[in-house]
């Protein structure tokens, strides 16, 4: 059986890891390669490396960072942050990177997403929506951290992320995000329903109910998590040993 | 030494770390001499199956690597190409030596298309599985699969479908799923290969 997925998100700043609430506060938690390759040995399905500070401050890409990730760790790896340019992410694919997600440079230029997946597969482009709810009701998809709103709606946005040739959506809500306070369930599972892609969920968890919810009520096929794992709250190995409990199928 | 068929079908980096990983020496070629000398060849491959077999045929391979004695490894796309014929490229015909098919999987109201992600193997038997947990995971990214048939070691199920998750026939082997990235269990598959 297809087991769902757990993915730690590793926000990285100079090579190091910093997970902050909300995008604010950052705080330094660890080496990435070395954090990247503790998840893996302690049962990651996958691992999310994003240079958050690429877009925000206008950095390139952290090519070579990525191709020491790649020399060590063996689960598939997916990188982000200020990838505007079919030459980034072609530079991401030959540092060794599995996947690339696309946020900003999708919203502003969305031909880059069909630029990417035909040249590489679809399977190697995963477009991030972050999205937060206006006094309209709707969800209004946000770039820049969120600073950004856009007109954007996040369930058409999603739909010609995937006509256009992205192989996974990635959504956060700007809302839950760095809250602990858990993920918007009916939202997910109504993008699920609407896209012939997988979904992962981003941003919220306060612990493993949570990630179970999102994953059944949810239907998400994957769970992205950060702050629950680098502060030790949790290690990966228990938050899948608890929703193997719970009967979801993981990988273990 | 490994020969690692370039053919112009994705990024090696993985496969080649990983076969670094396991102090395995290798080359990455396309040159039939080459290949043809080497202790064990790898036919890795992402993307369209139907340009794969082109990609082969421009580069005059596909006489070199059926005429090859030592353990040939195909991976993912590189497996398929190995097969009779694939859907993704009605009309053209695959390398053949394994005696199945490459079908499409049907897309289900649960069960997306590609099946992506981890999932685990059933009826394992032959050395490339020596060693291994029962049913353990490995990582898939795959639209198309190849039906089981008398060449098949291990299945796989998605979307209501059992399929050949590893091929043998003679010297060939092939994996639906990508070693490289596997974890431990794919590191002991590429180690086995190189055993065997």
């Amino acid at each position: 059986m297809l087991a769902k997925r757990i993915i730690p998100c590793l926000d990285v700043k100079e090579g190091k890891v910093v997970k902050g609430i909300n995008f604010l506060g950052l705080q330094e938690v660890g080496d990435a390669v070395e954090l990247g390759r503790r998840y893996a040995l302690d049962g990651a399905d996958e691992l999310v490396f994003l240079d958050i500070t690429a877009t925000r401050e206008g950095r390139g890409t952290f090519a070579s960072l990525v191709g020491r990730i790649a020399d060590v760790i063996n689960i598939p790896f997916t990188v982000g942050g200020g990838i505007r340019t079919l030459d980034d992410a072609s530079l991401l694919l030959d540092s060794g990177a599995d996947k690339i997600t696309i946020n900003s440079a999708a919203v502003y230029n969305p031909d880059i997403i069909g630029d990417i997946a035909s040249k590489y597969g679809s399977q190697f482009v995963v477009v991030a929506i972050d999205a937060a709810t206006g006094d309209d009701g709707l969800w209004h998809v946000t770039t820049h951290g969120g600073s950004v709103r856009t007109d954007k709606e996040l369930f058409s946005w999603a739909r010609e992320a995937e006509e256009r040739g992205a192989g996974e959506i990635l959504f956060t809500s700007m809302d839950h995000d760095g809250t602990r306070n858990g993920y918007p369930c009916g939202v997910y599972a109504a993008l699920w329903d609407r896209l012939g892609i997988p979904v992962i969920a981003s941003g919220g968890a306060g612990g493993v109910e949570d990630i179970a919810e999102v994953l059944t009520a949810g239907r998400a096929d994957a769970a992205l998590a950060a702050s629950i794992f680098h502060y030790g709250n949790y290690t990966v190995r228990e938050v899948k040993t608890r929703l193997k409990e719970l009967e979801i199928p993981v990988r273990l | 030494m490994i020969a690692i068929i370039d053919y112009g079908m994705g990024n090696l980096r993985s496969l080649e770390n990983a076969l670094g990983r396991l102090g395995a020496e290798f080359e990455v070629t396309s040159d039939p001499s080459v290949i043809l000398s080497a202790d064990r060849v790898v036919l890795p491959g992402v993307g369209n199956a139907g340009k794969a077999v082109d990609n082969l045929q421009e580069r005059g391979l596909v006489d070199v690597i059926k005429s090859v004695r030592r353990p040939v490894l195909g991976i993912c796309v590189g497996m398929q190409v190995l097969c009779l014929s694939s859907e993704e490229a009605p009309g053209k015909e695959g390398l053949g030596i394994f005696d199945t098919r490459v079908r499409r999987f049907p897309a289900t109201s649960s069960d997306k298309v590609p099946h992506m992600g981890w999932n685990t193997l059933s009826n394992m038997e032959g050395k490339l599985l020596n060693g291994l947990p029962q049913n353990p995971w490995f990582y898939f990214v795959h639209s198309y699969y190849a039906s089981t048939c008398t060449d098949t070691v291990a299945t796989c199920s998605y979307a209501g479908i059992m399929f050949s998750a590893v091929l043998r026939y003679e010297n060939f082997y092939g994996t639906q799923f990508h070693p490289e990235k596997s974890g431990d269990a794919g590191e002991a598959i590429l180690k086995n290969f190189l055993e065997l």
